[in-house]
């Protein structure tokens, strides 16, 4: 696969990845991404998934998976024994994000870290005049059942790497409407639909 | 053939689809003597063998089966029609099953010191012209793997597409990718550990003592005085029994249910629970179709088994070693080998830079739910893993 095939988070998230590279991807879902990094970037990575289905999936991929839930913390791996640790639209479902950031970087040299914006227009908008916690395609869960737990925006995010000591090398924005992916450049906290972060420690 | 049950519209269970059918053990006979870790030789010895589909033209679809303590050649298929259980792994053997025949060329074999026509303690020395008896050396997990070597060069297999194996057969299975590493693709190891914890050294102690203590035991020469520790290597398989299972499991099969007597009160009657009963079976079954010997250096095997002991008790040293890709599987009520275990292998792969696949499949079954059928999640990941495997 090309890396123009990829969804554009993970074209995104490619580009940041060295070549030969050794790479964690947390709640790597299917194993997509860690495919696409092995098949571009020959690199040799690990994903981390709870899901059943999921995992099926990683093997289908022919990429390694381990079973574990996030949440219970990354002791099982050394310090700085990954060049990259991925979490890819997940740490707005954890119970402790913070503490799995500092996990993250204890890990890896670099983290990247990709969400649904919750400062985007439509969440605004609608939470403004419906009331209600917003559904869409981006966040397709009702209140009561979404494993999104701790959402954020950018602000929200770049706060929290200021409070951890946290050093931002990249930011991106990814907006899939023609009008979002204009408008990203001039406001991202607004239009960014998904966030994408490239940290290490300072 | 006389088909039992012929008036049944069903096929009889060797009949189906999924099933290896009738199957004949082989016995394999090895002239050239054999070395092993506790520097004893053996000078010749025979391996009985099951294997079920076929070796194809090149010789890499061939997957080797390694049982665990009580276990042996007959993984799958029945013996002969009248045969009412099939092997061991039937559940996960066959045509479309997990580990598919119609793909693979599945070899099982009994090991040395078992006493299910293996050379062990039950067979005769030729040296002295009487059964081994407690004079069968000691043996380690690695003189296993040696002699299954030996096997796959007779069978004209050179590498194994894989080598699987749960509990002590796990362990074998781990061996060989350290001891062999050219001659394995893929190591799947379920439920099992890279070493025993004090704990199961202690149930593994608790049983042997119940086999020594036997006044039939006669320090192992039993065969001679013709008689057997019956009720030593019962008590032996009550201890394993327990410790295979889980709390839980036990309770929903078993429960406080009687099987006679009441509790009545002002009756005074013996009671007994179903549980009790259930494990005398159990025990008593054991007692009459395996040797002590063998249950006294099978649980030594496990006991001594320490995957990292060569290698600076560094596993990732250890792992460094192999050339195989890793499928690793634990079950949650197993406390035998608990989950815990499964992902120190995990993490000593992962720190070796080697491809794995860990999973921890939810089971009320314990240390057993590895040969229990019909567990969906369990069925899946092993059969998408095997089916990965490539055996061109």
């Amino acid at each position: 696969m090309s890396d123009s095939n990829l969804r554009l988070d993970h074209q995104i998230i490619s580009q940041w990845v060295k070549p030969n590279s050794r790479v964690l991807d947390l709640g790597c879902g299917d194993g997509e991404l860690l495919k696409a990094l092995h098949q571009n970037k020959q690199a040799h990575g690990y994903g981390v998934e709870i899901n059943s289905e999921n995992i099926l999936r990683c093997i289908e991929n022919d990429v390694n998976v381990i079973e574990q839930d996030i949440d219970e913390g990354l002791s099982n791996f050394d310090d700085q024994s990954f060049d990259t640790v991925i979490m890819s639209q997940a740490i707005q479902t954890m119970m402790h994000p913070d503490r799995v950031l500092i996990d993250m970087l204890r890990v890896g040299q670099q983290c990247i870290v990709t969400f649904p914006n919750f400062g985007h227009w439509k969440a605004r908008w609608h939470l403004a005049f419906h009331g209600q916690m917003p559904i869409s395609d981006l966040l397709p869960y009702e209140w009561y059942n979404t494993p999104n737990i701790h959402f954020c925006t950018f602000k929200d995010f770049e706060h929290l790497c200021t409070a951890l000591d946290i050093q931002v090398l990249n930011r991106e924005v990814v907006a899939t409407k023609s009008f979002g992916s204009f408008m990203q450049h001039i406001h991202p906290n607004l239009f960014g639909e998904t966030a994408l972060y490239r940290v290490c420690k300072k | 053939m006389t088909k039992p049950n012929a008036t049944n519209s069903s096929p009889p269970a060797y009949e189906s689809a999924s099933s290896v059918g009738i199957v004949t053990p082989e016995v394999v006979h090895f002239d050239e003597p054999i070395t092993l870790a506790n520097g004893r030789i053996l000078n010749e010895y025979q391996l009985v063998v099951e294997t079920y589909g076929k070796l194809n033209e090149k010789a890499s679809n061939a997957i080797l089966i390694c049982h665990a303590l009580s276990g042996n050649h007959h993984a799958a298929g029945y013996h002969s029609p009248e045969d009412k259980r099939p092997g061991w792994w039937d559940a996960y053997i066959g045509p479309g099953k997990p580990i598919d025949t119609n793909k693979f060329f599945v070899v099982a074999v009994n090991n040395i010191g078992g006493c299910s026509g293996s050379t062990g303690p039950t067979s005769i020395n030729p040296e002295t012209g009487k059964a081994w008896g407690a004079d069968f050396p000691n043996l380690r997990v690695r003189d296993w793997v040696h002699t299954q070597a030996r096997l796959a060069d007779k069978l004209g297999i050179q590498t194994w597409a894989a080598v699987v194996g749960g509990s002590l057969g796990g362990m074998q299975a781990m061996r060989w990718s350290l001891e062999y590493p050219d001659r394995v693709k893929h190591c799947v190891v379920i439920a099992a550990a890279m070493k025993l914890t004090a704990q199961n050294i202690a149930f593994n102690q608790t049983a042997r003592q119940a086999i020594l203590s036997d006044p039939n035991f006669f320090d192992g020469n039993y065969l001679e005085k013709d008689t057997i520790p019956a009720h030593g290597l019962s008590i032996a398989r009550m201890i394993g029994h327990i410790t295979y299972l889980s709390d839980d499991g036990m309770g929903k099969k078993f429960g406080r249910e009687l099987r006679s007597g009441t509790f009545e009160q002002g009756v005074e009657e013996p009671v007994e629970f179903q549980i009790e009963s259930y494990l005398r079976y159990q025990g008593s079954n054991f007692s009459k179709s395996f040797d002590a010997n063998t249950y006294v250096l099978m649980t030594r095997a496990l006991d001594y088994f320490d995957l990292a002991r060569e290698y600076d008790d560094d596993p990732a040293k250890a792992f460094s070693h192999a050339q195989c890709k890793f499928l690793v599987v634990s079950f949650t009520s197993d406390w035998r080998f608990a989950p815990e275990r499964s992902r120190e292998i995990v993490n000593a792969l992962i720190k070796a830079d080697k491809d794995v696949v860990y999973a921890e499949i939810e089971s009320s079954y314990g240390h057993d739910a590895f040969l229990i059928p019909n567990q969906i999640r369990y069925w899946d990941l092993f059969s998408n893993y095997m089916q990965k495997i490539s055996v061109d």
